[in-house]
């Protein structure tokens, strides 16, 4: 009964932080690059004589694609060390 | 040496080296044939997946796509690298861990239902083939455009490439192979980059030259452009012209899309552990990002760098006289990729947006009477780079070389996730489930075999759309597989019944919608209505709709699943042990 639990509990720390991630996800290319570019703009940032969602657009969001993966992959090898669910 | 003795040398080797690495990673087994033996380091599966996934279009096209609509197409950049957040979080760790070779596999075994494996391997052949179409059309235009021979000749060329490398290694040589073609890819695509870099912005790496500052007016880069750009009728480069909704959906249906495509999927089956499965997404999306972050760099600067050819003191002044136009743009223009027309005789080439009505008085007043570059193909901006920056005869050729890797590398996944669709999915397990390894070995080889003579035969009469068969093989794969996985992993009670309805849902609704705008079976004349945005319902391109297919496949399997019988309790058991990663060792080779 305490495993069942465990993986239930596994299973849902993993479903939390995949959560996290997808928003963060979303925030920076559906977010920052398209709907919440005007928005973005209003802020005094420029970067290379344009605005910030322009940056999303073309490369902040490919780099925090980069960044999200491997967050998630270090975040899991602790969870399953944790969980005792790694592989042997 | 002339310039084709050149490329002849360069093609010729990089083809040594991949026959070379055939022979020595020849497979003997359908473990290794289908999967590598699930022995390929994570990184080394990173750079075979970049490889895979990065086609000729990537290479050739892309920066010119980005550049000739500006902002509006970052729908590519975000769409072919996020779909990757997508299958590191989503899908390749679980699909790994249930330790099988192909994807129809996991959908019929995990929905316990040959229906289920029959309809996913119906979805991924419709959306392979139509992806291969386009690589072997391009394979077969890079090699008539560098080597000087018939598309017809290059096709076969590049088939029997194909066909050495694939059939005789399966995975373990496609994989081995797609690595060394990353390299001779990103190799040939980096080096004209920099130059051109350098050249405008004085800052070496692409990326950040892009927003810095532009060397000769000192104006931000991108500032520049936008001007010189607007002065000439143009849309700006870094403003948004078009619907915000179809943004927002044609970005999703890349990234659900890529997501779903089975040739990037089966990648992930190859690593050792779940853990790789994971970091090789990363790994791969590092790989892809030099590329991706690279692209949309040199296709600004190689704009900006046209424009300023064409109007060497301002647009504001006389463009450029007929005679004294670079050699690079003569040398273009045999080629029929750019064609010039000088239309009021004035011996001048005016370069400037004829279609715009606002402009119109402006160019009037300046005695223009229309665009004079007549032809003006996107690809240019890659393939003229070394030109451009006066770089040696060898970059050239690399270029060369980085084409046809960038294409070879692509068709040959594909290829290999519809032979072992027919070999493994329908033949060994539907009509002659007895036959040994050794056997199936030889029929995924002949499956090979058919699928490369299938794929070079729609390459040699393509059926007339090469251009929306990519986008439509994304909205398929958003519309049926991406789905019908996720559901399998993420929900315990989804059925046979769901999964099943939710496919054949989500298959029929994008290609009526695709079908509706574009023609039945993409036959001009046949579309009921036409491909305008004010005929879009809601204003949603055809191209778009994957994202909704997607969604209707979701909301009707769930429906569907309500409806109907829990799946049996050791399938429930299955779907727990896929989520955690312990036991993928034992889970290897069933």
């Amino acid at each position: 009964m305490t495993l069942d639990k465990s993986a239930a509990a596994y299973w849902s720390a993993n479903l939390r932080i995949i959560g996290i991630c997808l928003v963060i996800w979303a925030l920076v290319s559906f977010g920052f690059a398209i709907l919440l570019r005007p928005l973005l703009a209003m802020l005094p940032i420029t970067i290379g004589g344009t605005d910030l969602g322009f940056w999303f657009a073309q490369q902040g969001s490919m780099i925090t694609f980069v960044i999200l993966i491997f967050y998630y992959t270090w975040y899991m090898n602790r969870l399953d060390r944790k969980f005792g669910v790694e592989e042997e | 040496m002339d310039q084709f003795t050149l490329n002849l040398i360069v093609v010729g080797a990089t083809f040594a080296l991949y026959i070379g690495i055939a022979i020595w990673a020849r497979a003997g087994t359908t473990s290794e044939y289908y999967a590598a033996s699930r022995g390929v380091n994570p990184i080394v599966n990173g750079a075979a997946t970049a490889a895979d996934w990065m086609s000729a279009a990537s290479f050739i096209s892309m920066a010119g796509l980005i550049a000739f609509v500006g902002y509006g197409n970052s729908s590519f950049l975000m769409g072919w690298t996020g779909g990757y957040v997508l299958l590191a979080l989503l899908l390749a760790p679980y699909l790994r861990k249930f330790g099988r070779f192909t994807v129809p596999e996991f959908i019929g075994d995990r929905f316990y239902s040959t229906t289920a494996r029959i309809v996913a391997v119906i979805c991924l052949l419709v959306i392979s083939i139509t992806y291969v179409i386009g690589q072997m059309t391009g394979a077969g235009v890079a090699f008539s455009r560098f080597l000087e021979v018939q598309n017809t000749t290059g096709l076969l060329i590049a088939s029997t490439v194909v066909f050495i490398y694939a059939v005789l290694g399966g995975m373990k040589g496609i994989t081995y192979t797609q690595l060394a073609q990353y390299c001779v890819l990103i190799t040939a695509y980096t080096i004209p980059a920099v130059f051109i870099s350098l050249q405008l912005t004085g800052n070496p790496v692409p990326p950040l030259g892009l927003f810095s500052t532009h060397a000769e007016s000192g104006l931000p880069l991108l500032s520049k452009l936008d001007q010189v750009l607007t002065e000439l009728g143009f849309h700006d480069y870094t403003g948004h012209h078009a619907s915000k909704l179809n943004m927002f959906l044609f970005t999703m249906s890349l990234m659900v899309g890529t997501a779903g495509l089975p040739h990037v999927i089966i990648r992930f089956f190859t690593v050792p552990k779940v853990a790789d499965a994971r970091k090789s997404a990363g790994w791969a999306l590092v790989f892809i990002s030099l590329l991706y972050l690279t692209a949309p760099a040199v296709g600004a600067m190689a704009k900006l760098n046209i424009i300023t050819t064409i109007y060497p003191d301002g647009t504001a002044e006389e463009p450029i006289r007929y005679d004294d136009k670079p050699d690079w743009m003569e040398n273009w223009a045999q080629t029929g990729l750019l064609s010039f027309e000088d239309k009021n005789d004035d011996g001048r080439i005016q370069y400037y947006n004829d279609r715009s009505e606002e402009f119109a008085p402006i160019a009037e007043a300046r005695g223009w009477e229309g665009n004079e570059i007549v032809t003006f193909n996107q690809d240019i901006l890659v393939l003229a780079n070394p030109e451009i920056a006066q770089l040696p005869g060898w970059v050239l050729a690399l270029i060369a070389a980085g084409g046809l890797a960038a294409a070879l590398s692509t068709a040959a996944g594909l290829l290999l996730a519809i032979s072992s669709a027919i070999s493994h999915d329908l033949l060994k397990s539907v009509f002659m489930p007895k036959i040994t390894d050794k056997q199936e070995l030889l029929y995924a080889r002949i499956s090979m075999a058919f699928a490369i003579a299938l794929a070079t035969w729609l390459g040699l009469n393509p059926p007339g759309f090469a251009a929306q068969v990519v986008a439509l093989a994304f909205g398929l794969a958003a519309a049926t597989l991406f789905p019908a996985l996720m559901m399998g992993i993420f929900s315990k009670k989804m059925n046979t019944q769901g999964a099943v309805t939710g496919m054949l849902v989500g298959l029929i609704a994008t290609l009526l919608y695709i079908f509706t705008y574009l023609g039945w079976f993409f036959i001009p004349g046949t579309n009921m209505l036409p491909n305008e945005p004010d005929y879009w319902l809601f204003g949603i391109s055809p191209l778009s709709f994957g994202a909704v297919g997607a969604i209707l496949n979701f909301a009707s399997a769930v429906v569907v699943m309500k409806m109907t019988k829990a799946p049996p309790p050791e399938i429930q058991d299955l779907v727990e042990s896929i989520r955690v990663p312990r036991g993928a060792g034992t889970a290897v080779d069933h």
